[in-house]
């Protein structure tokens, strides 16, 4: 037993803050290392390709705004599953609660008129947001009562979101004045306009957002209830805390934020719902998440990381004559080393018990 | 009893363990003669389990040699170790439940017949003239799980002996023990120890060191403090030896004045997991001002009992009231707030949320209470405040309030949750197990303030295994065995003989 000196509430706060932001940058310089190694074997100059790369994501005030464009929808599926994760879930589901959010925001915004923008967009916006939060609370439900592991559920319902969504804007919601399964273009009421000619007001929109949900969690009573749940569900048991409703509640919410992010996606970017568009960036929210280590705010630097290593990817392939597949590999990298975590922890010589060991989804065949 | 003319069977000189910031081990030496009984004493922490996983493979230390049979070795797995000659019998078996016992002893050392086939005939035989020749009888056909906990050891011992130990290593083999049962075991310790077999017993129980052991090592914050015999010790010495200061190993308290009735239970009876009825009809009462002991051996009931009692095990039959009211189908937190306080039996997974910082495990079932919530909000100031004032009334050994819980000692993390649970008004107090594997410090600090709780007109139920405990808190005692209460005792009753029969279930 060896007694400690005592410290101050701040500078322990401090340290832990230190030693938990050391493990992702880390995992992201390891991966740039190694994408490098992978320019040089192809014959490339990483140097140019780094470099146009940056300058592609941040080099002009439009590369910024595509970039912050890119981040958007990323923030918000990046905050779904980190939320999920807070709570002890693992919402693999991202991507089919965004799809519905994305449909639904593109039939409200064609599919009602007259309204002032004040009320449409929000009102599109917001409905998105809550066809995401029905889909995905049928795999809260499904845990809650049954058991059923939500890693399941929420897989197999991507699959069906996939192709209800399909159906639709092949059938009832088709653009009939052109041949391509697609719904027709949102109102201009409906539209999430920009700030001047660049910037994309979805960023903004999406980053007040991640302060709510770290509020929520670290503020409120319920966030209360969904950490303790997500750390230790028998605690929480024994504290008098509703596991079941805050296993519903919590995936519910996570469905909530990823359909924002098809929903601002359809609203701000595509301008309609069209099959295709938007694959991936449910599955991107899980290596944001991670690379956040779930903290809701480190959710938008991770976000505007990854958007601008796909924004930047086609300037890169131009200037530097390197296939932008490059950059699939890099953000590769990067989930694998966040992922492995103990390979950075050896690497820093960050012991098991610092830096706050980030606990995610109860494991198979717990409760 | 003077073994020390023996030929020495195994020496650890100078063995120094580090651990990144703790130094579990400090110069440690240690012998240990052919045919000895070696105790080895010390408190959770002062480093006995990292000397024996050393001595059994698990770690290496980190200076220091070990010689066995006066050869110098290296044991880099606990491979290395058996086939030196020694086995260990943790303190969790290492068995499979649903095999039989030739076939776990056999596990990993397989004895074959051409082909790869498996020669149990052959197996069956070995293991039987095993037990007959060092006295542990057991059936080799019967299947684990069917066979009591005292069986169940003597097939860890069996297994041992079969891959050829003639060091026995015994990791706190008495815990799951009825008194009984630990007599036996140490009837059969001393048979192993006349056919030449030296044991290392490690323990915290003084009584059973005084009892059985030919030489007592004593250990304190990773450093041998010394080897003593038993025959000029007492219980008291030897305690002041494991703490390092005078130990008042008996509890002061005052005669009870029991009052109002604040629970009752009637035929109450609760399935475990498996659906099997593990609390059969219980009744009991307890007043307010009293502690009233549930004695028995771990696993027969007690554990459902009081998962019942606090509303986080559904209730199969029967009834019970908390001050009056009927309380059977309420959920935790309705039986919470009619002021009953849990220190549960797991504190790790039930008593706090390890990753959490010390200040929200001091609010973890009020935080939706003012001044620790406003309406919705959780109020910081107030949590940081709430817990400061608790971790320096309840002596919480830590660096701060920010500290995660699960950087704690044993002792201060039960600590954290008495300190949660005594910081708001009680009528009731269910306390399960609430010293296990804690520093005779925090187990002193924490028996003060039960007494402290009874005297102030609160109504306890203890229940826990250690006898020592029970004898010692308790006003009246129950004891439960197979989910059932075998009798209820006053304190005049109450021998440790009496209690250990009918916690074997014998009614006479």
């Amino acid at each position: 037993m060896t007694t400690k000196t005592p410290t101050e509430p701040g500078q322990e706060r401090l340290k832990q803050f230190l030693l938990a932001a050391a493990i992702p940058i880390t995992a992201v310089l390891l991966a740039a290392l190694i994408g490098a190694i992978l320019l040089i074997l192809s014959g490339a100059d990483p140097i140019a390709a780094y470099s146009a790369l940056i300058k592609g994501s941040f080099g002009s005030e439009r590369a910024f705004g595509r970039t912050l464009e890119k981040a958007t929808p990323l923030i918000l599926g990046g905050l779904a599953v980190a939320f999920a994760f807070k709570g002890g879930l693992f919402n693999i589901g991202g991507q089919g609660q965004l799809l519905f959010g994305a449909i639904i925001a593109g039939a409200l915004g064609f599919g009602i008129s007259g309204l002032p923008f004040v009320i449409h967009m929000p009102l599109a916006l917001l409905g998105g947001a809550l066809a995401g939060a029905l889909y995905a609370t049928i795999s809260g439900a499904l845990k809650a009562f049954t058991g059923a592991h939500e890693v399941i559920t929420t897989i197999m319902l991507n699959f069906i979101a996939i192709n209800i969504t399909d159906f639709l804007a092949n059938g009832v919601w088709k653009d009939t004045s052109g041949i391509v399964a697609r719904t027709p273009a949102i109102l201009e009421t409906a539209a999430i306009p920009r700030l001047g000619t660049n910037m994309p007001l979805g960023f903004f929109i999406a980053a007040f957002i991640a302060f709510l949900v770290w509020y929520l969690l670290f503020r409120t009573t319920l966030g209360f209830e969904i950490r303790t749940v997500g750390l230790n569900n028998h605690a929480a048991h024994y504290a008098g805390i509703t596991v079941a409703r805050i296993t519903i509640l919590t995936m519910g919410i996570s469905g909530f934020l990823a359909g924002m992010g098809g929903a601002i996606e359809t609203l701000g970017v595509v301008g309609r719902f069209q099959p295709g568009f938007n694959v991936g960036l449910g599955f991107d929210g899980i290596t944001i998440a991670l690379l956040a280590r779930t903290n809701p705010l480190a959710v938008i630097p991770a976000a505007i990381l990854i958007g601008a290593m796909q924004g930047g990817a086609s300037q890169m392939q131009f200037d530097a004559k390197v296939s932008f597949e490059i950059i699939d590999v890099i953000q590769a990298l990067i989930l694998f080393f966040v992922s492995a975590e103990m390979i950075v922890r050896y690497i820093l010589r960050i012991r098991a018990d610092q830096g706050g060991s980030v606990t995610l989804s109860t494991g198979w065949g717990q409760g | 009893m003077n073994k020390t003319n023996a030929p020495i069977v195994l020496e650890a000189q100078g063995i120094t363990k580090r651990f990144p910031g703790v130094l579990a081990n400090d110069d440690v030496s240690l012998t240990l003669h052919k045919g000895e009984i070696l105790a080895l004493l010390g408190e959770n922490g002062a480093g006995k389990s990292t000397l024996m996983n050393i001595l059994y493979g698990l770690y290496h230390q980190t200076e220091g040699e070990i010689r066995i049979n006066g050869q110098r070795v290296l044991f880099h797995n606990p491979r290395d170790a058996i086939m030196n000659g020694i086995g260990m019998v943790h303190q969790h078996f290492q068995l499979v439940p649903v095999m039989s016992v030739v076939e776990n002893v056999i596990l990993g050392s397989e004895v074959m017949r051409g082909g790869g086939r498996l020669d149990i005939k052959r197996a069956i035989q070995e293991v039987s003239e095993l037990s007959r020749h060092y006295g542990l009888a057991v059936d080799p056909t019967a299947i684990i799980e069917d066979l009591p906990v005292g069986i169940q050891q003597r097939v860890e011992i069996i297994k041992a002996l079969y891959r050829k130990a003639n060091i026995l290593i015994l990791d706190e083999p008495t815990a799951v023990l009825t008194p009984q049962e630990a007599k036996e075991l140490f009837r059969i310790m001393h048979d192993l120890t006349a056919q030449g077999i030296s044991i290392i017993f490690i323990t915290h129980k003084l009584k059973e060191v005084l009892e059985v052991a030919d030489r007592i090592a004593v250990m304190r914050r990773g450093k041998m403090v010394g080897a003593v015999s038993p025959e000029n010790q007492t219980e008291s010495t030897l305690a002041e030896m494991m703490v390092g200061r005078n130990v008042i190993l008996q509890v002061v308290k005052s005669d009870a004045h029991p009052t109002d009735q604040m629970l009752r239970v009637e035929n109450l009876s609760v399935k475990d997991d498996r659906k099997v009825t593990v609390v059969n009809n219980v009744s009991l009462e307890v007043r307010a001002g009293e502690v009233l002991g549930v004695a028995g051996v771990q696993g027969n009931g007690q554990r459902e009992l009081v998962e019942a009692l606090t509303g986080m095990r559904p209730v199969s039959g029967g009834r019970f009231f908390i001050a009056g009211q009927d309380a059977t189908h309420f959920t935790p937190r309705q039986i919470t707030e009619l002021q009953v306080a849990h220190i549960p039996e797991d504190r790790e997974k039930h008593g706090l949320v390890m990753p959490y910082p010390i200040e929200d495990n001091m609010i973890l079932n009020a935080y939706f209470k003012p001044p620790y919530a406003n309406g919705s909000l959780v109020n910081r100031a107030a949590i940081r405040s709430h817990a400061e004032a608790l971790v320096s009334d309840f002596d919480v050994r830590t660096p701060s309030v920010v500290t995660p819980a699960s950087s704690l000692s044993g002792g201060n993390k039960q600590k954290v949750i008495v300190a949660r649970e005594f910081s708001k008004p009680v009528k009731l107090l269910i306390a399960a197990q609430p010293t296990r594997g804690i520093d005779v410090g925090s187990i002193e600090f924490i028996h003060k303030q039960i007494i402290q709780q009874r005297d102030r007109g609160v109504a306890v139920l203890l229940v826990s295994a250690e006898l020592d405990e029970i004898l010692s808190l308790s006003d009246r005692v129950v004891v439960m065995f197979e989910g059932r209460i075998m009798g209820t005792l006053s304190m005049a009753e109450a021998t440790r003989e009496k209690l250990g029969l009918l916690m074997a279930g014998s009614l006479d």
